[in-house]
């Protein structure tokens, strides 16, 4: 009986250990552990860092939590010294010890904070990619402001160039990411925010909005293809050739809720249609005009 | 006449929604029977009900508590079992239920989990802890609890009439106003957090008021109990950190209810404005939850370390430090909305000053051990098991609060990692320590060891296998709320988390079965001492269960660890010739009235049943008005009743032998 159960449990444990085998595969995948953007990579720098320096204080609180244990446990009576309270060279030593640790970890914040703030521009004006995003319910739709097209879900741009992006919401709150690229940020109605992303090389990634927005929000995901020049163009010769065309009605038509919406071009986008998404909530300027959501529950 | 309640209300949109309101009618249908036909409703209404006795008052309240884990545990099953599966389309929940049972979870286990349950554990121990009779506002504490259980309530009985928000535990705007979310979800998450939230503010000042003003002479601030400072530093929390949830969740109420613009997306309405408020209240609600069980290791480790606690100054002047910084620090939770980098630098590095104190007190505590007679009872095994798993939520937390690392991994599963990973070992591991250590305080006997050990098992294997996947699926970048996804490679980590879950299944299931077991076999484990594990602090000095005063002559305190001292100088368990009566407060039903009021208030605005509304108001001004203005709400326990109590419990001291190693008796 009781080998039976040793059986099963080492059959339970061969088949965790299994998993975990399995998933220290997958971790390959990771597009945070390999980044393929120098923002993304720096972010991951600057992790390493902190979980090495912060690895000096872990290890010695195992080492001395388990020697403890083991040394002062009841039935050994080692050491008894129940009026020991005080000391203060342990007292200077657990005080000091953190404040240096953070004190360390803290002048790295306020560097890296700076320098990669996501507002800051990675190049000079004329050589970054600007693309204007805006969340819909529950896709993404891209605004290529200097070449004239538009396309949802599907963010291509030349490799060779940093990506400057404008991101703003047509819905609720939303925050948008490529991992592999860098981090997130939100997008809000009637604000713009920024994100400035770069790709070593042409490649394919996954972008996607991380904050909750509702029903259609686990397919709130979107293709990013960074290109050789060649192959942008060619992909730009695509879009132009698109038969629609994305003035405001074809606009309202795309904003009414949708689940998983194909990948779509549009040949040419209304001018300032990036800022008079943003007016519609604010009412300055030219703003779009505004449509309550249908009943979304 | 009904507002906005029809039928439709009414679960049979699915087999889920009607199965879940089924289980729920079903579970209060069985309560009632079985109290009926045990014949206890007279007991429950004079004994527990209406008492306004502090220790029955925090049992009701951790009462409250462990129902609302299994609630809440359900929830959290039915998540990992449906990620485990959806690869691809797969799983069995349909969106609309894993919206609500995400927030429902995270509501559940918050504020109508951690909150009772701590709120239970102050409740029953800190008064004795000081050596006082009672709180400063009996009534005003019986009318918390029932508050906190009307919003309990109001949680509850959403799934039977209507349902409950889509919209996460922080019910962030817009998606939670009426544009976005028309239906009753959002009203009830709103009112439950209202309604118990008022609970929570008057407990906070309760016990500001108790610490500050009731504790025994002699008591000087720096003598009290870590407990008693952490549990004073938690009620200063609650009753400045509440006030800015309520004002959120009321204009949210507004926004959704009257048609105002606080944190819509138009006409002036401004989002981050509810997440600055909301997370006022919110930072400092972690350390809300996790001070007083910061409390609770402290005293386990010096008694069952059988020492004086290492640096109690360090872990005062730690406790304060982090009580006064957790309010200078709630902009970390939103760093990617974009602010500049000046203001997420100042509040990155004001966020990794608190781990400062933290790491301070984790320290103090195994300087406690070292030199110690280290003894593995079951709360001493949570508290090893917190200090261990606790470093790895501070490394992740130290890790979030670095701005360019968490516009990486927030919204990730390594965010909901790190907070499970700091409010499971942080502070449920100490409610469950404070449960193995003082459980015989309140009743009298002893918990079966070998049962708590396995609570302490299931829990900590369940709790890394668990989350520590979790942490990886966020490096991996799979964002939370997740109901389906198309990554194989996410899959096997979810597998394990899903696991964990059935390991923490099993934890909890020994948490009743150690419940059972112990009052089956009560008789073996009786405490007639009062004092079962050799303690340290006062509360050790009452009987076991204590008598309704607690203390028949209020005890005079010189040290740190005041009954400890008295054992030492053998004047513990001191027979008094002379008693004077002592003035109790009488019973009351007005506690649970101001509940049911509360909770008829809440349940009418969520359906817009606005004469109910205006009953519930008239309802809750005559019950304190009255209550308030009574002359006779006292009640006197004669000297000879006391002389009584005391005399049977020398007699059963004198049987159990305490005088041959602590104490004299007379």
């Amino acid at each position: 009986m009781k080998s039976a159960g040793v059986i099963c449990l080492s059959k339970w444990l061969i088949n965790i250990l299994t998993i975990a085998l399995l998933t220290s595969c997958s971790m390959q995948s990771s597009p945070i552990l390999f980044p393929k953007g120098p923002v993304t990579e720096t972010e991951r720098e600057l992790l390493f860092l902190a979980v090495l320096i912060m690895l000096s204080v872990l290890v010695p609180v195992y080492l001395l939590t388990f020697w403890a244990c083991w040394r002062y446990r009841a039935s050994k009576n080692n050491c008894y010294r129940p009026q020991w309270h005080k000391d203060w060279r342990v007292e200077l030593f657990i005080w000091a010890g953190p404040v240096i640790i953070i004190g360390i970890i803290g002048y790295l914040v306020v560097v890296y904070t700076y320098r990669l703030d996501p507002y800051r521009s990675l190049d000079n004006r004329a050589n970054i990619f600007r693309v204007q995003v805006v969340a819909q319910n529950w896709k993404w739709l891209f605004i290529y402001p200097d070449q004239g097209v538009s396309v949802v879900n599907e963010l291509a741009f030349p490799s060779h160039r940093p990506l400057s992006l404008e991101i703003t919401s047509d819905t609720v709150l939303t925050s948008f990411m490529i991992p592999a690229l860098g981090g997130q940020i939100y997008a809000m109605a009637g604000m713009k925010t920024r994100l400035n992303l770069e790709s070593y090389k042409p490649g394919h990634f996954i972008g996607r909005n991380t904050q909750f927005s509702g029903r259609g929000f686990p397919k709130m995901a979107f293709d990013v293809y960074a290109m050789s020049p060649a192959d942008f163009s060619q992909w730009l010769e695509k879009v132009k050739g698109a038969k629609k065309v994305l003035d405001v009605q074809q606009y309202q038509q795309l904003i009414s809720s949708e689940k998983g919406h194909p990948v779509e071009y549009f040949s040419a986008v209304e001018p300032e249609l990036f800022n008079r998404i943003i007016a519609k909530y604010t009412g300055k300027g030219r703003p779009l005009p505004l449509l309550k959501p249908d009943n979304l529950e | 006449m009904l507002g906005k309640l029809t039928f439709d209300a009414l679960p049979f949109y699915s087999w889920v929604a009607m199965g879940g309101a089924a289980i729920t009618v079903l579970a209060v249908v069985l309560a009632i029977l079985a109290v009926t036909w045990l014949g206890k409703w007279r007991y429950l209404w004079s004994e527990w009900f209406t008492s306004l006795d502090h220790k029955r008052i925090g049992v009701m309240y951790i009462i409250l508590a462990l129902i609302m884990l299994v609630r809440g545990f359900i929830d959290a099953i039915m998540m990992r079992a449906q990620q485990a599966i959806a690869l691809n389309e797969g799983g069995y929940l349909p969106p609309e239920h894993f919206e609500q049972i995400f927030t429902s979870h995270g509501t559940i286990m918050i504020f109508f989990m951690a909150m009772p349950f701590l709120t239970g554990l102050i409740n029953v121990i800190v008064p004795q802890q000081l050596g006082t009779r009672d709180v400063a506002f009996p009534f005003m504490n019986s009318a918390s609890l029932w508050l906190t259980a009307a919003g309990a309530g109001l949680v509850g009985i959403s799934l039977v009439l209507g349902r409950f928000s889509t919209a996460g535990w922080t019910g962030y705007p817009p998606y939670s106003g009426i544009d976005y979310s028309p239906g009753v979800g959002v009203d009830y998450w709103i009112w439950a957090l209202l309604v118990s939230g008022v609970g929570s503010t008057l407990t906070g000042i309760n016990f500001i008021t108790t610490i500050l003003r009731c504790r025994a002479p002699g008591m000087e601030l720096m003598k009290m109990p870590l407990f008693v400072w952490t549990a004073f530093c938690t009620s200063i929390l609650m009753a400045f950190a509440f006030p800015a949830l309520t004002v959120a969740a009321g204009l949210l109420g507004l926004d959704r209810t009257l048609g105002m613009h606080f944190f819509t997306n138009d006409l002036g309405g401004n989002m981050m404005n509810f997440a600055n408020l909301l997370w006022i209240w919110g930072h400092p609600e972690v350390y809300i939850l996790i001070l007083p069980a910061f409390g609770i290791y402290s005293e386990v480790t010096a008694t069952f370390s059988k020492k004086r606690l290492f640096g109690y100054r360090s872990l005062v002047y730690a406790t304060a430090a982090i009580a006064l910084l957790s309010f200078t620090v709630w902009l970390h939770h939103f760093f990617t909305m974009g602010s500049s980098p000046n203001i997420n630098a100042v509040f990155g590095v004001a966020t990794m000053i608190i781990a400062v104190p933290t790491g301070v007190k984790i320290f103090d505590w195994l300087f406690t051990m070292i030199r110690g007679r280290i003894v593995f009872h079951p709360s001493m095994l949570f508290t090893i098991g917190f200090i261990v798993t606790f470093v790895i939520g501070g490394i992740t937390g130290v890790l979030l609060a670095i701005p360019p690392v968490d516009y990486l991994v927030h919204n990730t599963t390594f965010l909901v990692a790190h907070f499970h990973n700091m409010l499971i070992p942080g502070a449920l591991f100490g409610y469950f320590a404070g449960v193995q250590y003082w459980f015989p305080k309140a009743f009298g006997f002893k918990l079966n060891q070998f049962w708590g050990k396995m609570v302490f098992c299931f829990w900590i294997v369940g709790f890394y296998l668990a989350f520590m996947p979790l942490y990886a699926l966020g490096l991996l970048g799979m964002p939370r709320r997740l109901e389906q996804y198309t990554e194989p490679d996410w899959q096997p980590f979810l597998i394990v988390a899903a696991i964990g879950a059935s390991f923490v299944l099993v934890g909890i299931f020994s948490v009743f079965m150690q419940f059972y077991i112990s009052i089956r076999e009560r008789n073996l484990n009786r405490d007639l001492t009062g004092d079962p594990w050799d303690g340290r602090t006062l509360e050790w000095a009452t009987s076991s269960p204590p008598a309704p005063y607690n203390f028949a002559v209020i005890p005079e305190v010189n040290d740190i660890d005041a009954f400890w001292a008295m054992k030492q100088k053998g004047k513990a368990f001191l027979c008094h010739q002379h008693y004077d009566p002592i003035i109790m407060p009488k019973n009351t039903s007005a506690g649970v009235l101001v509940g049911l009021f509360g909770f008829l208030l809440g349940f009418a605005c969520v359906w817009h049943i606005w004469w109910l509304a205006l009953a519930g108001v008239f309802g809750l001004v005559v019950v304190i008005t009255v209550r308030s203005s009574q002359e006779h709400s006292d009640k006197v326990i004669t000297a000879q009743e006391i002389r009584e109590t005391e005399q049977k419990r020398q007699a059963v001291l004198l049987s159990a032998d305490k005088t041959v190693n602590n104490g004299s008796l007379v």
